[in-house]
């Protein structure tokens, strides 16, 4: 059955409190998630008074504050600071985003940082992306056809069908969605996902893949895509304004069309 | 130690090419139970205050029988569609996620034809 409760090596205690620098005005505290696999102990929840005068505007901003001047062993992805490498991705507020282009003045009180729900972790904020890595390389993301390409020019593509990959290719797999979708909590060993699925319904909707048929034949299944219970969890975490569920509705459709 | 690539773990054992229908058929029967539902709200709050004989004769004609059957049908068809998609989502043990499904399989069964049966008994004059 699914379980309810964290076993007891999981559950999060109370950590260090770091107090911000005398003569600080405008601080707010940051509770952080802390685990270090080779310590023994049990997660703990550290929290760090962030002068706020001398921080960026963004959540980020105050983590790698934390890494530079209070705790170099706080450990976190971050690459691009921008939203579009979707290295960030964490459960701040109890909300998954990017850490980067999450305003800390848009969240009320002590902002709370947990890493990816439902992710083993690595450490402190760092899931282990492994098999969700290896569920998007299962759909074989890339172009399948049997037509060799033009010798002289690249596939071509009306505007009209590269308008049908708006909404699509701006995914950044930053597993925002993927992690916060409680049927991708309960059967993650089957059910690809929101965000795979959305990546597979990029494919067959791209009017230069030959290969459609082929990419249905490989979801219609009663774990792999049909999990789906339309939650829309995804569509309010993905930090990029996406939308998985209409992506995952429309696989549905062609399911069904192709009967 | 683990051998296994975690694309091989991720691919598992392949598609069953079964989703789609039992999908397709937990939404066509669903869509059924509307006027379904709907028939039986009415036909029992005709009968309301009636005597047993009134209610019997009702249940005995033709028509309300015919639609009476293919009701309890439909219902316990979408009931153990239904059940079976809560088990798959909450039961991980592979065995007793089997075990149930089959349960709630049998169980619908028993239950449709006890119904179905009940309803012809009384429509063929039993």
């Amino acid at each position: 059955m699914a379980q309810f409760i964290l076993p007891p090596n999981s559950r999060v205690t109370d950590g260090e409190h770091h107090a911000a620098p005398g003569g600080a005005a405008n601080t707010r505290v940051f509770k952080v998630y802390r685990w270090e696999p080779d310590s023994g102990q049990n997660p703990r929840l550290d929290s760090y008074e962030i002068d706020l005068d001398s921080c960026g505007p963004m959540v980020l901003d105050a983590l790698v504050k934390i890494k530079n001047e209070i705790d170099p062993t706080l450990t976190f992805r971050r690459s691009c600071r921008e939203g579009i490498c979707g290295s960030c991705a964490m459960n701040i507020d109890g909300r998954n985003t990017l850490a980067c282009t999450q305003a800390i003045d848009e969240i009320d009180g002590d902002v709370r940082i947990y890493p990816l729900p439902s992710m083993r972790v690595v450490k402190d904020l760092v899931p282990d992306m492994t098999h969700f890595y290896a569920q998007y390389a299962s759909i074989r993301p890339w172009i399948r056809t049997q037509t060799p390409a033009p010798p002289d020019r690249e596939r071509l593509q009306s505007p009209e069908d590269r308008e049908a990959l708006d909404g699509l290719y701006e995914c950044i797999l930053c597993a925002c969605c993927q992690t916060s979708c409680p049927s991708y909590w309960w059967n993650p060993d089957r059910y690809l996902g929101p965000a795979v699925l959305l990546q597979a319904y990029r494919w067959v909707a791209d009017s230069r893949d030959e290969d459609t048929g082929g990419r249905l034949d490989d979801l219609d299944d009663a774990f792999k895509l049909y999990r789906c219970h339309t939650i829309m969890n995804c569509a309010s975490a993905c930090p990029k304004g996406l939308n998985p569920a209409k992506a995952i509705a429309e696989l549905k459709r062609l399911m069904v069309a192709r009967q | 130690m683990q051998f296994r690539t975690p694309i091989k773990e991720a691919r598992g054992l392949g598609a069953s090419h079964h989703g789609t229908s039992h999908w397709w058929a937990q939404r066509v029967t669903a869509i059924a139970m509307v006027p379904l539902m709907l028939w039986l709200v009415v036909g029992i709050a005709a009968n309301a205050g009636g005597s047993y004989a009134d209610t019997l004769a009702w249940l005995g004609s033709p028509v309300n029988a015919v639609v009476m059957v293919v009701m309890f049908g439909v219902l316990f068809y979408h009931a153990a569609l239904g059940l079976q998609v809560v088990l798959e989502d909450y039961v991980s043990h592979k065995g007793v996620r089997l075990g149930l499904v089959l349960g709630v399989r049998f169980l619908a069964v028993v239950l449709a034809v006890s119904a179905i049966l009940a309803v012809l008994s009384i429509a063929l004059g039993g």
